[in-house]
């Protein structure tokens, strides 16, 4: 799989913001009163972080180190005012159900997250596609949110009514400790799925919290995961292996040697 | 040895009576308020506690099947919940509300936080104040074929009179099990009496109550007012049958007497200034929820360390 496509499936599958990472919680626990709301507020996201990811990515190499983040929130914030603008001018509704949350778009820590973890690190193309692939990820899962919720809250989807009409909507699914009863239940059937697979023996363990699957950039040595040998390199590059603290796993192997 | 040696949470003190027994006593205890909801409200009020009852067994039942995880339904905890949640349902509401509830408590509330003992909160509170959301107004819909009209907490609220007396009885409107202080006092001595439960939390959460209302209330030390707010509403089956739930209370003594206190006062503030003219049940479940900082800020000195410095 290239580049670009690999970034696609990591956001959306493997490194799902809302149901893996869990980033984002603002957005996704205060917008998603129906699905068009998650959908609307996931693909704003979505732009506002290709876009951002795509800048901050041509800028990596002029940003100085210690201001990064400033920096990393002036090109936020410009998107994200433009977006707003967009939105107020040409999707009023939308404009009008997200409200406070639109601005706010700016402090989501996806978005910061990506600029930090991967768009000031890699090249432009897979930034916008890391960009992309999770803005995804969060629509999906914004939407997914928002539709259980208006389903149980108000018997719509997408504002179609889909209940029959003696059902009596479970008003608590439009409010607050709804958002929480329906992240809770979609992330467990998410874990499920997962656990599931490795029983079955599929090689699942890429689907953890935190891993971008790039050993060669990740900074956790200790990875169980880790694919890309630090040792190896050093040798090949002519340098002198430091030597090293016996572990007791080598103490071990030593023993079963024997 | 091993016996000797073993470590296990607290109670320490062994008894011959289990869980099934104490639950089986609460469950006895409960019933002078069941029949009088009965007598009062009508047969709906029996189909009622029985569908919720049933519900919540079925719940515990089936989840445990499904996981394969050992049954426990003997030990009555799940029809001490659904007995307890049916009390504080309106005779009006459809029996799927009673379902709803009891499957919530069961399920949300107990199950999945570890079944009897790890639940923070109480789960019959907790799914009636998840219907109370969801429902409004089902279950705030006090009318039924023996009363129409507002219960009399409400028309407290609304500066009308009331009839102490037959609040006192329970000839009122209101839920099933709330109505007659009576009734619920009775159960009540039966488990003190019986040992399962002490005066501390109702004792402390009764008083503190009455200091409130009377500094605040706006009619100063006004028996008849006071005495309408306590036989009125909940306050009764919470303090005596909700607030000592034994997994939910706090262990130490001293929590004991700050998580009745703090009772008090939650209900005198949502009582007199929230919206609603009823609190007992989320000042419970607030209370429920602070159990761990109670614990924490009252757990007695180890016996040696505290001691006044030569």
């Amino acid at each position: 799989m290239n580049r670009a496509g690999e970034r696609l499936v990591n956001g959306i599958i493997r490194e799902n913001p809302t149901f893996v990472l869990t980033l984002g919680m603002c957005p996704t626990l205060a917008v998603t009163t129906s699905a068009v709301n998650g959908l609307g507020m996931g693909l704003t996201t979505m732009v506002v972080l290709a876009l951002s990811n795509v800048f901050i990515s041509l800028l990596r190499h002029v940003i100085p180190d210690k201001v990064r983040i400033p920096a990393f929130i002036v090109i936020i914030a410009s998107f994200v005012t433009v977006a707003q603008l967009l939105l107020q001018g040409f999707i009023p509704f939308l404009y009008d159900a997200l409200g406070i949350y639109i601005p706010l778009i700016v402090v989501n820590c996806i978005i910061l997250g990506r600029a930090e973890a991967y768009a000031y690190k890699n090249p432009v193309i897979p930034s916008l596609f890391d960009g992309i692939g999770m803005g995804l990820g969060f629509s999906v899962a914004l939407t997914c949110i928002g539709a259980v919720r208006e389903l149980l809250g108000a018997g719509e989807i997408f504002g179609i009514r889909v209940m029959p009409e003696s059902y009596v909507p479970v008003s608590i699914f439009i409010m607050a400790p709804g958002a929480f009863f329906v992240l809770a239940l979609l992330t467990a059937i998410q874990n499920k799925v997962r656990i599931n697979g490795e029983r079955r023996g599929k090689d699942m363990s890429k689907i953890q919290s935190g891993c971008s699957s790039d050993c060669m950039n990740c900074a956790d040595a200790g990875c169980a995961h880790r694919l890309y040998d630090e040792k190896a390199d050093s040798a090949s590059a002519g340098k002198k292996a430091e030597p090293e603290e016996i572990t007791i796993e080598e103490i071990k192997e030593d023993e079963d040697n024997d | 040895m091993s016996d000797f040696m073993k470590v296990s949470s607290n109670p320490h003190i062994r008894s011959k009576m289990g869980t099934s027994g104490i639950m089986l006593c609460v469950v006895v205890a409960l019933l002078p308020a069941a029949g009088f909801g009965i007598y009062n409200f009508g047969i709906g009020a029996l189909v009622t506690i029985l569908v919720t009852v049933a519900a919540a067994v079925l719940t515990e039942y089936l989840f445990e099947k499904v996981c394969k995880k050992k049954v426990t339904i003997g030990d009555y905890s799940a029809v001490v919940t659904g007995l307890l949640l049916a009390l504080n349902l309106p005779v009006s509401a459809p029996w799927w509300i009673g379902v709803v509830g009891a499957v919530f408590a069961i399920l949300v509330v107990k199950m999945l936080f570890g079944g009897l003992g790890q639940n923070f909160m109480n789960p019959a509170l907790g799914a009636r104040c998840f219907l109370l959301i969801s429902f409004t107004s089902i279950m705030t819909n006090f009318d039924c074929d023996a009363y129409t009209g507002a219960t009399p907490l409400a028309d407290l609220k609304n500066g009308m009179d009331v009839n102490i007396l037959d609040m006192v009885i329970g000839r009122t409107a209101g839920t099933i099990g709330e109505t007659s202080m009576i009734a619920i006092v009775v159960g009540a001595c039966f488990l003190i009496l019986m040992g399962i439960i002490d005066l501390r939390i109702p004792g402390s959460y009764i008083v503190s109550f009455v200091i409130f209302i009377t500094v605040f209330g706006g009619h100063g030390l006004d028996w008849a007012y006071i005495s309408a707010h306590l036989a009125g509403g909940g306050l009764m089956l919470g303090a005596f049958f909700m607030a000592t739930d034994y997994v939910t209370r706090p262990v130490t003594k001293n929590g004991q007497y700050l998580f009745g206190i703090l009772l008090g006062i939650l209900t005198g503030i949502f009582r007199l200034f929230g919206p609603s003219a009823e609190g007992v049940s989320y000042a419970i479940i607030l209370g429920n929820l602070l159990v761990p900082l109670i614990e924490k800020i009252t757990l007695p000195k180890a016996f040696g360390k505290g001691g006044e410095k030569a």
